[in-house]
């Protein structure tokens, strides 16, 4: 394989301009598979959940389930969508063990939502309008784990075995019109887009959108063209790029790969490419001899659909606020930069952080305790905060603790610690552990006085004026009450019996 | 015994319900008629003695008991091998499932163990219903019991052919071209395609899942409707079935009549390549009518002459999508598999191995019609056929309450003669095509022998969508006027075994 | 219109996944020749402004209730695997992406 000595980004814009597609899958939330009634809960053993229709055994036929077609409508039109008024399945026809029937029951010509919009917003706060061609309704495929290579992967493998429980699944493919005039910006346009639409399925509540789970994925779509070109490059086809990360960093890297094969006077072809996640670069798949030629028709096992347009409406009526248009409001009411609201996001924590001041909290306290303590467990394990085992109620209770004084911020990291291991909620960890703050007037009295009695000298200075040397005292303190202790109160102690004003 | 064998369905359900018969004794005689002559006809590929004798005793368990019996409980039949059968091998006349044993019923399968029939096994046919005379088998051609060395017709010729030698006094089979009508007719049997989503597909094999559809096969136009009222009925598993009450076959069957209707006879089922003794019968069939008291229309269907062609671009299409799950991953024969060769070489040694010609020729055909570049010429096209037919059909039936025509344009040819020849053997069909483009009605019932071959021939009579019982209606009419003009059913004439 | 070439019904074996011998390639080619040749004749309907039928019934929406029935158990969803491993179906080497 050549390796082509990338161009850098800067020089990359300087002489083109990007245009990108992308296509995301999302995996619905529906109880059942999409045509048959096999449930779709994760973890199953394998082959557990299969049945003979997605098993595609003779003789076996396929029913919609009518959840996928309320969940695409409604994604549809939350992407601001025309709905059609009649539209069919088709069947995607090729061959690969992964799907038992050879076809993918998909639609083609006649998607259910078309020609809609989604606005993200960068960073910065401009807002960017993708356009969106399409939402149909398809299927997922088997699960195949490669076995005998030396990397699991499906190259060099002996065999492969396929679990099919995820055959099936309701998938809803969302694809952009081509994505001009970002620039510089289209990585993070790319990135702020498929934020944006996981943000909002999860609105709808049609699916969790994990990402690291395989519930969203996104293949991008690049090619570039020289300024003023009014023609579309070649574009490469990068594939399941799952994470948001990855999304913007594939983008950057097939910008600066397209610029260094094009202005070193190469061609690009139209191929797919895989994302590595280790380096962020990509490389070129298989080249097939021969153009796939999927032979699309209408699925005969299949009636048409034609969804009732009361039942658009009152589908639409249901929408909820638009994930951008409530952010702007939370980060309002917070009082929050578009910077930090972003942060908050990306983290995953925009919900629990509302959900934790329904809970009582105030707003600064809520916002800190997830983007601080927890965001950094969560990094930690590698796994979402929505994962942590902490409920905003628990969260809330803890910052009513310390607003009350009974704990400070160090004790309410280890009540938070406590919660975490399964301990108990806040008020049993605190009482087990004995976190309370000492609040006993003698005894921190006392324990005052001794921390003056050993450090006379630094009790002179404060007394001289040096104020500032009391942190030592207080430190002190801290120290004999093994942290139990409110530090504000403590200082106010001392500078109380040393008979200087704070 | 052959007292037995020689009763209708109808009057084998009395004799069980009255006492006078044991289903057991009924299905012992059947299982006795197939021992003794199936190794010459080869209708079978798979007896269930066992699961035939067990739901045998249960229906007799059931009597004893005093529990109400449903019109064909006890009654034995023959599954065409197109249709599931939890426990019992299903090959749909192919290597490639050879040995396959479906963890499910089809509803077909169902329905017909909960009304009580005792299905004594699986019928020869041609390898995924391609073909018109069974000799498209994996597993050997069948006879046509008036003459061995002729075809039973096709795809169904295993369920004809056990109606025509008494091996069963009911079957089914599946009509995605004139697969129950064309055996019906060169057997001298009865054979009803219903209308398109009137019995459910689920759990039967898929060749062409916009035309396919089940149907009763009986050697009396009344054991027909009985058992098309058994199997008929919406199905929440199959999306294409119609929600409405099933037509009310039986009672249509038990009085007959035409006697004021308007029968049409469409032009373009004539002329080239129609046998005089064929076109003589059915003339005489349409005399009779008049003299029954209907009154004749002539017709036009200018559409119909592309029946055939949209037929085999449309069928074979379907196909080769529905058959490419055949791919020795799953289930079903796997071929050079030796740990070096890849998934996708050892599907294409599998299905070259598991699939016999016609199979083959339709998959290739089908890829064809449907690939980039050729899709509006030929699918997109035959699909607008399909549009012509059913308007011609529509306008047809403002003029007339039912269409009569031959259901075939010759008498069973020998076996061997059009087994290479796939233009000459799709001809077969010319006449049923139309209806399963349009998904309306048809029934085929004998109306004589013709002079020059001694020879059944077929009736077809064609209904609207949903308009099943008209078939009854008037095929009991003729078959009565017919009985009472030959003196018995044209069936004592066959040779006996 | 046609005149399909044995090269044509090499491809269409390909993507049929038919591995067809080299004498059934010359035998289909004259056989599809044929077939093509006769069923070629509804493209006389190409050009007329007539909508196309892909299902017989005029049937539109139906659907079933997002609840779950009992699937199959794996024995039984195996039970014609023409190989298992680890309650999987085992299949040759899948030609890989990459
Ligand atoms: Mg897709
Ligand atoms: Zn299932």
């Amino acid at each position: 394989m050549t390796v082509t000595e990338l161009v850098s980004y800067e020089d990359a814009l300087a002489a083109y301009d990007p245009v990108m597609g992308l296509e995301v899958h999302v995996e619905l939330g529906t109880k059942t598979k999409m045509f048959c009634g096999c449930s779709t809960e994760l973890g199953a053993p394998p082959n557990s959940q299969t049945c003979p229709t997605c098993l595609g055994l003779p003789g076996s036929l396929p029913v919609v389930n009518a959840i996928g077609i309320e969940s695409a409508v409604k994604i549809g039109l939350a992407l601001n969508c025309e709905i059609a008024e009649w539209c069919r399945f088709a069947r995607k026809n090729y061959f690969y063990p992964d799907m038992p029937k050879n076809f993918q029951t998909s639609q083609y010509d006649e998607p259910i939502a078309f020609n809609g919009y989604l606005d993200v917003q960068l960073e910065d706060g401009e807002v960017f309008r993708v356009e969106i061609e399409r939402a149909h309704m398809e299927e997922d495929t088997g699960k195949s784990l490669h076995v005998g290579g030396a990397t699991g992967r499906i190259h060099g493998a002996s065999h492969s075995l396929l679990d099919y429980n995820r055959a099936g699944i309701p998938l809803i493919e969302i694809v952009t019109k081509p994505i001009e005039g970002a620039g510089e910006r289209a990585p993070e346009v790319a990135k702020a887009y498929v934020a944006e639409l996981r943000e909002l399925i999860k609105a709808l509540g049609v699916s969790e959108a994990r990402m690291e789970q395989g519930q969203m994925r996104c293949d991008v779509n690049l090619s570039l063209r020289p300024h003023g070109v009014e023609k579309f490059g070649t574009r490469s086809e990068t594939k399941n790029v799952n994470s948001l990360r990855s999304v913007e960093r594939a983008a950057r890297f097939e910008v600066q790969r397209h610029a260094a094969v094009l202005s070193s006077g190469g061609t690009i072809i139209q191929e797919t490419r895989h994302f590595h996640e280790e380096d962020g670069s990509t490389t070129s798949g298989r080249v097939k001899e021969e153009a796939e030629d999927y032979r699309y028709f209408p699925e005969p096992d299949l009636v048409p659909m034609a969804p009732p347009r009361e039942w658009v409406e009152e589908l639409r009526a249901t929408l909820p606020e638009l994930p951008r248009v409530r952010r702007n409001r939370l980060r309002e009411e917070w009082g929050v930069s578009e910077h930090d609201m972003q942060s908050i996001l990306n983290a995953g924590a925009v919900d629990l952080i509302v959900a934790t001041i329904e809970a009582g909290a105030d707003a600064a306290s809520a916002r800190k305790w997830w983007m601080g303590e927890l965001a950094r467990r969560s990094n930690e394990e590698g796994v979402e905060l929505t994962s942590l085992a902490i409920t905003p109620a628990q969260v809330a209770r803890v910052a009513e603790l310390v607003a009350a004084g009974d704990i400070n911020d160090k004790l309410a990291r280890q009540v938070i610690e406590g919660v975490l291991a399964g301990e108990g909620d806040p008020d049993t960890v605190v009482e087990k552990r004995g976190l309370k703050v000492v609040s006993d007037e003698g005894a921190l009295g006392a324990a005052v006085d001794e921390a003056i009695a050993s450090n006379a000298a630094i009790a002179d200075k404060i007394r001289g004026g040096k104020v500032a040397a009391v942190g030592a005292l207080v430190g002190a303190v801290m120290k004999t009450t093994r942290g139990q202790a409110d530090a504000a109160r403590v200082k106010e102690l001392i500078l109380q019996k040393l008979g200087v004003e704070a | 015994m052959t007292d037995i064998i020689k009763l209708t369905a109808a009057e084998i359900a009395a004799k069980i319900a009255a006492g006078e018969l044991t289903a057991v004794e009924v299905t012992e005689a059947h299982l006795a008629r197939i021992e003794a002559v199936d190794e010459k006809v080869h209708a079978f590929l798979h007896i269930d003695r066992e699961g035939a004798l067990a739901q045998a005793r249960a229906v007799d368990a059931k009597r004893e008991a005093g529990e109400e019996l449903g019109p064909l409980a006890g009654v034995p039949l023959a599954l065409k091998d197109i249709f599931t059968t939890e426990g019992v091998p299903t090959t749909v006349g192919s290597k490639i499932l050879e040995g396959w044993i479906p963890p499910y019923d089809a509803t077909v399968t169902r329905k017909l163990k909960a009304a009580g029939v005792v299905i004594l096994g699986k019928t020869n046919m041609d390898e995924f219903a391609m073909g018109s005379s069974t000799e498209n088998s994996a597993y050997g051609p069948t006879g046509n019991p008036w003459d061995l060395t002729r075809v039973p017709g096709g795809s169904g010729g295993g369920s004809s052919a056990a109606l025509a030698s008494y091996q069963a006094p009911l079957a089914i089979g599946t009509d995605t071209g004139g697969s129950i009508r064309q055996p019906a007719a060169v057997t001298g049997t009865v054979g009803v395609k219903p209308t398109y989503g009137g019995v459910s597909r689920y759990g039967m094999v898929a060749f062409s899942s916009s035309l396919d559809q089940g149907g009763p096969c009986a050697r009396t136009v009344l054991d027909a409707a009985l058992l098309h009222e058994v199997i008929a009925g919406h199905d929440p598993l199959d999306s294409t079935s119609i929600d409405a009450p099933v037509p009310p076959v039986v009672e249509a069957a038990r009085s007959g009549s035409v006697a004021g209707m308007r029968v049409g006879v469409v032009k373009q089922f004539s002329g080239e390549g129609y046998q005089a003794g064929v076109v003589q019968r059915f003339n005489e069939s349409v005399e009779l009518l008049e003299s029954l008291g209907a009154t004749i229309v002539e017709l036009d269907c200018p559409s119909f002459d592309l029946g055939l062609s949209a037929y085999y671009l449309i069928a074979p299409s379907e196909c080769s999508s529905n058959l490419a799950r055949f791919d020795a991953m799953r289930y079903g024969l796997r071929v050079g598999d030796d740990g070096t060769r890849s998934a996708e070489d050892v599907t294409a040694l599998t299905r070259e191995a598991g699939f016999g010609d016609e199979v083959k020729r339709r998959i290739m055909l089908g890829t064809y019609a449907l690939s980039s570049g050729y899709y509006d010429a030929y699918y997109g096209s035959a699909q607008k056929v399909r549009t012509l037919i059913t308007r011609d059909f529509e306008k047809a039936f403002e003029q007339v309450d039912v269409i009569v025509s031959p259901t075939t344009p010759t008498t069973a040819f020998p076996i061997g003669e059009r087994a290479d020849d796939p233009m000459a053997m799709y001809l077969a069909d010319l006449c049923t095509i139309p209806t399963n483009l349009a998904g309306n009605a048809a029934m085929s019932l004998p109306c004589g022998l013709a002079p020059e071959d001694g020879l059944p021939v077929g009736l077809q009579i064609i209904a609207p969508a949903m308009k099943d019982d008209r078939l009854y209606k008037v095929g009991a009419a003729v078959e009565a006027a017919f009985v009472e003009r030959w003196g018995h059913p044209l069936l004592e004439e066959a040779p006996s075994l | 219109m046609p005149g399909i070439t044995r090269e044509e019904v090499a491809h269409l074996a390909r993507l049929a996944r038919l591995e067809l011998q080299a004498e059934e390639l010359d035998h289909f080619a004259g056989q599809l020749d044929d077939i093509i040749g006769a069923v070629a004749r509804v493209s006389e309907v190409a050009d007329q402004d007539v909508p196309p039928t892909s299902h017989p019934l005029p049937l539109t929406n139906v659907m079933r209730l997002d609840e779950v029935r009992p699937s199959l158990t794996p024995e039984q969803a195996l039970s014609c695997a023409p190989a298992q491993e680890q309650q999987r179906f085992k299949v040759p080497q899948i030609l890989g992406e990459d």
